[in-house]
């Protein structure tokens, strides 16, 4: 319950804050919402010297939807999603999986950007970018880069964003009118992290899949949406199979959570070939 | 770790006090301005025993470190008692329809079902019960709590004179 002491910076831009990152190297890290973050400190399973909270950078918010992409900025919350006006609408998968994720207390504070930048696999945004393909725009001393959600995922807790980099936005390319969706997540009860969950997107004679918690890091499967997109169930399901890799925990053993898997992706397909037209 | 001057706005009335960055919202309500309502019921953000209304958002003060807070408007179920000091609707709500026993999760419930009534005035029991998912209780089992949610909102939407009629009509309704 007690996090050990630390520094604590409010810097109100993002060049400020990379500042204080390269000033403390390893001792500093950025807080967004605290909802993963401070859980751990409370544990002391992290101890850090200086936390360098984002709040007060009005760069890192806002939802924009035009020229045929959503841009997240990092401090948008999981409610700020859930309520916001057009992004039901351009992106509903979002929303949808928005809603499965915590509870309201914790809607209100965690943001997307510490979803996808916080590397447990148990987090559900994560295979969901990759599903929709987003990129991640990351700012650090040299520079900004972007890279694919689909690559940005390397181990649990490991990603490709550098030490002294800041996640600041996340950019999806709007999926074409007609396209099918879902987010179907097995869960033992509200607020818990999945036993297994998938993200399909599906229309236009192409498809998506990807799973999130059955392996270290989300796994989108580049065969299972091929096999998908040519209409085969079985063989998409079969894929996706071959390409997780579950441990054994409290949500059950490797079998079951195989199991599992099969039936959430059937279902998402189901339903996402449903709202399809 | 230096102490920081902490400046906010609870229940009204600005307070500050020196405290580590570190300090838990939650502790800082509780041992520095003694607001001990409300409570602590795990350390791993589950149970919203410790919910307070911060800036218009339910949140886990467990969950929040002081240093994040500093200057916020903070309500906690203190502050949801009328002027004159009687119960507010919520309050006298559970009171009525019996939904709290111990009453350790009730200061968290009350504050959050405050602010779900806030943005949705005519929940059904459905979005009450996915609305109050953040706050576990152990003694009720939940459904006196949904019916005093409901008939609060029964409440709190009829216009002044005919409130006691509409709010009973709904629970009936509910029940």
């Amino acid at each position: 319950m007690i996090p050990a002491g630390f520094e604590y910076h409010r810097p109100t831009d993002i060049a400020s804050a990379i500042g204080i990152l390269q000033q403390h190297g390893d001792e500093a890290r950025v807080i967004a919402g605290g909802h993963s973050l401070i859980p751990m400190m409370k544990l002391r399973m992290a101890d850090l010297a200086h936390l360098v909270d984002l709040q007060a950078i009005d760069d890192l918010r806002g939802i924009e939807i035009a020229g045929g992409e959503v841009r997240i900025a990092a401090m948008v919350t999981q409610h700020e999603m859930i309520t916001h006006e057009g992004l039901g609408t351009a992106l509903p998968i979002l929303r949808e999986a928005a809603l499965q994720i915590a509870d309201p207390q914790v809607r209100y504070l965690g943001t997307v950007g510490g979803n996808v930048a916080n590397g447990d696999p148990g987090n559900d945004m994560p295979g969901l970018m990759q599903c929709v393909d987003a990129r991640f725009e990351l700012v650090g001393p040299e520079g900004t880069r972007e890279v694919a959600a689909r690559a940005f995922y390397e181990a649990a807790y490991f990603t490709a964003r550098g030490d002294e980099e800041i996640l600041t936005q996340i950019r999806i390319p709007l999926p074409a009118p007609g396209n099918g969706y879902a987010y179907e997540k097995q869960k033992r009860k509200i607020g818990d992290y999945a036993t297994a969950a998938a993200a399909v997107l599906i229309g236009h004679g192409t498809a998506s899949v990807a799973m999130t918690n059955l392996a270290d890091t989300p796994i989108w499967s580049e065969d299972a949406g091929t096999a998908l997109a040519d209409g085969d169930v079985e063989g998409a399901v079969a894929a996706m199979l071959g390409a997780i890799d579950p441990m054994a925990d409290n949500r059950g053993p490797v079998a079951f959570k195989k199991h599992v898997a099969g039936v959430i992706l059937r279902r998402a397909i189901a339903r996402a070939q449903q709202r399809a037209g | 770790m230096t102490k920081m001057h902490v400046k906010l706005n609870v229940n009204g009335r600005a307070v500050e006090g020196l405290s580590e960055p570190r300090t838990l919202l939650i502790h800082f309500l509780r041992e520095n301005l003694r607001i001990t309502g409300p409570h602590i019921g795990c350390e791993t953000s589950h149970c919203g025993a410790c919910t307070v209304d911060m800036n218009g958002r339910s949140v886990k003060s467990c969950t929040v470190f002081v240093a994040q807070a500093d200057g916020a408007e903070i309500t906690t179920v203190e502050g949801l008692v009328n002027e004159d000091g009687s119960l507010g609707v919520i309050q006298e709500m559970f009171r009525e329809h019996h939904g709290l026993q111990c009453g350790f999760c009730t200061p968290g419930m009350i504050t959050r079902a405050h602010r779900l009534l806030q943005e949705n005035p005519t929940p059904t029991e459905e979005e009450v019960r996915f609305g109050m998912a953040g706050n576990l209780c152990r003694c009720t089992g939940y459904q006196n709590i949904v019916k005093a949610i409901l008939a609060s909102a029964g409440k709190l939407n009829a216009p002044p004179s005919s409130s006691e009629a509409v709010g009973h009509e709904k629970v009936k309704a509910a029940e």
